[in-house]
């Protein structure tokens, strides 16, 4: 047992002096497995990225709320099904949440309606434009996932008088008061001033596309008044009481929905139920099809770097015949003469791939600083599993030729000049 | 060629028990078409405490029999015993076993870790032997010192001489008290005052009780040891006893 601890250390120490003693040609191996890990790290912080992103993002939209609309989020290529459904309108959230609250046991919470669309606002000094507005109710508060930075919703009394208040998503409160609170201001919106309530804390964007931050909640009558509501664009969300029974809330909620719109048994729904698991199964395919193609490609710059490891260790092990020849005559046995060919070689790898990681986590800082909303993250997860695959390539690169020295005829080896 | 030795005065040391005993070895070698037979029947007993000289014009079989010595090789046929061992039937790993623990090799070119110094070279063996290292470079440290080495413990082979380098390899042979040495042309690669130092340094372990076997081509180095065994055409045309 000491034995193999001492010959284990020993290869260690030879195999870095090695490393130590043909600097260039070291470096120059270890550029190929630097390389090979960097693709594949960089590869892994856009994988982690887009899931993390995804998942951050389905939590923005809410995972456990639902979504009422005339049309399905998927799938939508044949509208003619679908275009000559009735609107969801105000009276349909009514009527589901008078049913919600007659029934105990429901799986449902509570349901919102709202319309939305893209206006421009101004202050005294700045304007925005393309800010995703929301009409809605105060019941809405309920539903939101965000928390606010200041202030407050709008509640029933100036949501049912209509009353001109809205609140900001972070970045539009940014844009247009930059560094002091928006709170209190007079904003106005199509020409029609508006009181700003409450600033939305920052929420980041969805699969880095949709800010979340670049919006505006105001109350419905407000809206219509000076939006008008678009049939075709109304929804009803649902908040759901528990996230895990997703499947029975939407059963439940189809149900409850034919009776508000009195769907007649036999006919079709005429509204579609959308929400966060829908979105998942559609791009799930998807993130696994980048991951694979991503990882094949960088994956083959991992293998160049491994023939790159095999050559010199192949190299390591012709110059050396006369060691080898040595030490198998002092009494090196095969498995050690093959452990210090193999640790050399993992070595190199390894060394490669802490290098790579560290440039990985340099491109990585420099991205997050650069663009912050970029999908990529690294996690201590990468860091184990870049340093298994160095360690992986450096015995699959090394063993052949490690094989081949441990098999090397001391008498042949010694006479070897 | 170094001067004769003072060949009367050396004095023999009683022989020990049987450490190698050789019957009727034969090595065949096939080289492409040809079948070479390095040893044609070699018997051969090698007791504790000698002084062995095996010479031979090359082609004689001489360094195949050394490679049969030091069990870097094993016989076609015939049996070869090392202190009761069936050589002939060992695996690699136990020929490597028996090379750690019962031999000391020492090379015509030193064949030293050039980039390791004295010490590490001389603990090598000891590392394979799975000694701790406390140990190890305490012996390492002591074996330097027979040698007269132990104020260049940490210098790198091509900071010694030719003569230095060969004593540590000396040392290196001697660190794991193995029960034979084996030189191979010893002092083949040094001019002939260095050689002559080496060939006392022999004498030295050889009054300590080691026992030597020396392959070389010069008589003058034969004629340090205490029996000679001359090869011719793979067997032993003599194997005398020169004192």
């Amino acid at each position: 047992m000491n034995r193999i601890i001492y010959e284990f250390t020993e290869s260690v120490r030879i195999a870095l002096a090695q490393i130590r003693a043909n600097k260039l040609r070291s470096a120059l191996t270890a550029l190929g497995v630097i390389i090979g890990i960097v693709a594949v790290t960089l590869m892994g912080t856009a994988i982690e990225g887009i899931n993390t992103g995804f998942d951050k993002s389905l939590a923005m939209l809410g995972d456990d709320v639902l979504y009422v609309n005339k049309w399905p989020w998927t799938g939508a290529e044949d509208w003619w099904n679908y275009a000559d459904r009735p609107p969801l309108r105000p009276e349909d959230a009514v009527k589901l949440n008078r049913i919600i609250s007659s029934s105990p046991d429901s799986e449902l919470e509570f349901g919102v309606f709202g319309d939305s669309r893209s206006a421009s606002l101004k202050s005294a000094g700045n304007s925005v434009s393309g800010v995703f507005t929301r009409g809605t109710t105060a019941g809405y508060a309920r539903i939101l996932t965000a928390d606010f930075e200041e202030g407050r919703m709008f509640n029933e009394t100036e949501d049912e008088s209509a009353r001109q208040v809205v609140v900001l998503g972070y970045d539009v409160a940014q844009a247009l008061f930059p560094g002091r609170s928006a709170l209190g201001a007079t904003v106005a919106i199509h020409g029609q001033p508006f009181q700003v309530i409450g600033v939305l804390a920052r929420q980041g964007s969805f699969l880095g596309l949709f800010s979340f931050d670049n919006q505006m909640v105001m109350p419905l009558g407000a809206y219509r008044k000076y939006f008008g509501i678009r049939d075709d664009n109304t929804e009803i969300q649902v908040k759901i009481r528990d996230k895990t029974h997703l499947d029975n809330a939407r059963e439940e909620l189809t149900g409850l929905m034919r009776r508000v719109r009195g769907d007649i048994p036999g006919q079709r729904d005429s509204f579609s139920i959308n929400g966060g698991a829908v979105f998942k199964e559609k791009l799930d395919p998807i993130k696994k099809g980048i991951a694979l193609a991503g990882l094949f490609v960088t994956g083959l710059s991992l293998f160049v770097g491994a023939i790159g490891i095999m050559n010199i260790t192949f190299v390591s092990v012709k110059e050396r015949t006369k060691e080898i020849g040595t030490r198998k005559a002092l009494g090196a046995r095969r498995v050690t003469i093959l452990l210090q060919f193999l640790i050399e070689a993992v070595s190199i790898c390894v060394l490669g791939g802490i290098v790579g990681l560290g440039l990985t986590y340099l491109m990585f800082a420099a991205v997050r600083s650069g663009m912050p909303s970029f999908p990529i993250e690294f996690s201590p997860a990468l860091v184990v599993v870049s340093m298994l695959v160095s360690v992986v390539t450096g015995v699959l690169s090394g063993v052949v030729p490690a094989w081949g020295a441990s098999r090397l005829d001391p008498v042949v080896a010694l006479r070897y000049e | 060629m170094s001067p004769p030795a003072p060949v009367e005065t050396r004095p023999v040391r009683p022989v020990g028990p049987l450490v190698i005993a050789i019957e009727g070895v034969t090595k065949l070698y096939q080289m492409g078409e040809e079948t070479i037979h390095a040893l044609r029947g070699v018997t051969l007993d090698i007791r504790r405490n000698e002084y062995l000289a095996i010479m031979g014009p090359s082609g004689s079989g001489k360094s195949t029999l050394m490679n049969m010595l030091g069990c870097l090789d094993t016989p076609t046929s015939g049996k070869y015993e090392f202190n009761g061992n069936d050589v002939a039937a060992m695996t690699d790993d136990e020929l490597a076993e028996i090379r750690n623990r019962e031999i000391g090799f020492v090379f015509q070119t030193f064949n030293l870790l050039p980039r390791s110094d004295a010490l590490r070279n001389v603990e090598l063996p000891l590392i394979y032997a799975g000694v701790p290292s406390g140990e190890r470079h305490e012996r390492a440290r002591l074996a330097l010192e027979s040698v007269g080495l132990g104020n260049r413990i940490h210098h790198k082979p091509n900071e010694l001489s030719g003569g230095q380098r060969q004593r540590v390899a000396v040392a290196r042979a001697l660190v794991n008290r193995p029960s034979i040495i084996l030189a191979d042309e010893p002092t083949g690669n040094l001019d002939s005052k260095t050689g002559v130092e080496i060939l006392a340094l022999f004498e030295d372990l050889y009054e300590a009780g080691n026992t030597l076997i020396v392959v070389t081509h010069e008589e003058a180095v034969a004629r340090h040891a205490r029996r000679v065994i001359r090869l011719h055409d793979g067997l032993i045309e003599s194997d005398g006893h020169v004192y």
